[in-house]
């Protein structure tokens, strides 16, 4: 019997992202379905009653919610291709932790163009620490799962596409802070699992854009 | 076997608890290493740099932090009286639960404690909500596990002792029996279980304690300017 793979999902979204990065690193086939979450679709609200929130992906009918936890399962279940977690607990022990840590930078990025004054400094200082801390944790590895894209790999390099915009309206340069993350999100973008799945950063900023106007933020 | 576990754990945090639960219905042995939060030593700081906090387990001199993350080291390290399902969806499943169950029930909750006046109030709604959808999930089952005690269990588990005592400090009822039925007697289910009740902090001490954070929360709003 073939699976049915559906993903409810935003393009800009850099936690659906995640979602279709593992997709694509499994070869799976799915049916991508582009969300309004202005006007959220009866299916949405029923597959995700609780948050009300995408990505979702639905599998053979069964929804599964929050990006990390699909990201896992689709590991759990196509786990004969392309492994993100590795097999010692240790390491996975390890790669939960700093792929549960990169979730920081969803809110903290979110405050870099949503926010002004000292509450965007402050969000500014943090999503940097982040930053750092996590180059620290790359290392001199090629990829944060050592010779191979793991799990926090996928985690993080969605966010990549995101920082022109986050440096556009928080003043500030990834690449003089971090290099080596910025090294490692260009060799993952050489990978067409990510390249196919993440957006055009000139295109997020544009969203972003939208996103301030809509908000009412001048 | 040198089996080194250590769990680096405060008298009454919540999370660290977790791990003693974990632990305990595993039967595996381990020393307890408290810390004074207020105080934190340098080993402490050591092995959990990121965030420094509770609970930190140390295996064989090496450290794993936060909860859920050492919650599914724990079940795939020592495979006895497993914690996770077996199967990929009902694993989905329960690291969904979990995760709501802090993000959402634990917030709420400690909001409906901590603040008071119209916070309280909207706290106090938005609690309900999310009792609502754990009420849910309850039907048909004696505990999240299933038949015993489970991952998501073990992380709710604060429920069943803090909650009784937030209701007493405050005079409120926040997990009402005739609105929450299941979840209510999964709360005594859960406390009466021996594992969990030999393994909870004592409740005169917690009440002291929480009492003085309340304490302390009201007299800091009160003498800010708003």
């Amino acid at each position: 019997m073939a699976d049915e793979i559906i993903l409810l999902d935003l393009w800009a979204s850099m936690l659906g992202m995640r979602v279709r990065v593992a997709l694509a690193e499994k070869g799976l086939k799915y049916e991508y379905r582009e969300q309004d979450l202005r006007n959220k679709s009866p299916l949405l609200l029923e597959m995700n009653p609780v948050h009300k929130k995408i990505p979702v992906l639905i599998h053979n009918g069964k929804p599964i919610c929050e990006s990390l936890i699909i990201v896992q399962y689709i590991d759990e279940v196509w786990y004969n291709k392309s492994p993100l977690l590795p097999s010692d607990p240790y390491q996975r022990a390890q790669a939960r932790f700093w792929a549960d840590y990169t979730d920081k930078l969803y809110e903290l990025g979110k405050q870099l163009w949503l926010a002004k004054g000292e509450e965007q400094e402050t969000a500014k200082k943090g999503f940097m620490e982040c930053l750092k801390l996590l180059e620290g944790e790359l290392g001199d590895k090629p990829y944060f799962g050592g010779e191979n894209f793991g799990f926090l790999d996928v985690a993080l390099v969605s966010f990549s596409c995101w920082f022109f915009a986050y440096e556009s309206f928080g003043n500030f340069s990834v690449e003089a802070e971090c290099p080596k993350l910025v090294a490692w999100s260009k060799r993952c973008m050489e990978k067409e699992s990510v390249s196919s799945s993440l957006e055009d950063p000139l295109k997020i900023h544009g969203f972003v854009i939208m996103m301030r106007k809509e908000l009412g933020v001048e | 076997m040198g089996e080194e576990v250590k769990l680096f754990r405060s008298w009454s945090s919540p999370f660290a608890l977790r791990i003693v639960w974990a632990l305990e219905i595993k039967g595996i042995e381990y020393e307890a290493v408290f810390e004074d939060l207020s105080n934190k030593s340098p080993l402490l700081l050591q092995y959990n740099p990121v965030h420094k906090k509770v609970p930190i387990l140390v295996h064989n001199g090496r450290p794993i932090a936060e909860s859920f993350v050492i919650l599914e080291y724990i079940d795939e390290t020592w495979k006895q009286v497993p914690l996770l399902p077996e199967d990929p969806y009902e694993r989905a499943m329960a690291r969904f639960w979990a995760k709501f169950c802090d993000d959402k029930v634990l917030t709420s909750i400690w909001s409906a404690f901590i603040k008071q006046g119209k916070e309280q109030e909207e706290a106090l709604v938005a609690a309900a909500e999310n009792l609502k959808f754990l009420e849910k999930e309850m039907k048909g089952k004696k505990f999240f596990g299933g038949e015993r005690i489970g991952y998501v269990d073990i992380v709710l588990g604060w429920l069943a002792n803090l909650v009784s005592i937030f209701e007493e400090i405050v005079g409120l009822k926040i997990v009402d029996e005739r609105k929450f039925p299941l979840l209510y007697s999964w709360m005594q289910d859960f406390a009466e279980a021996p594992i969990i009740r030999d393994n909870c902090p004592p409740r005169d001490k917690m009440i002291v304690k929480f009492k003085a954070l309340l304490d302390a929360a009201i007299a800091s709003s009160s003498s800010s300017s708003k």
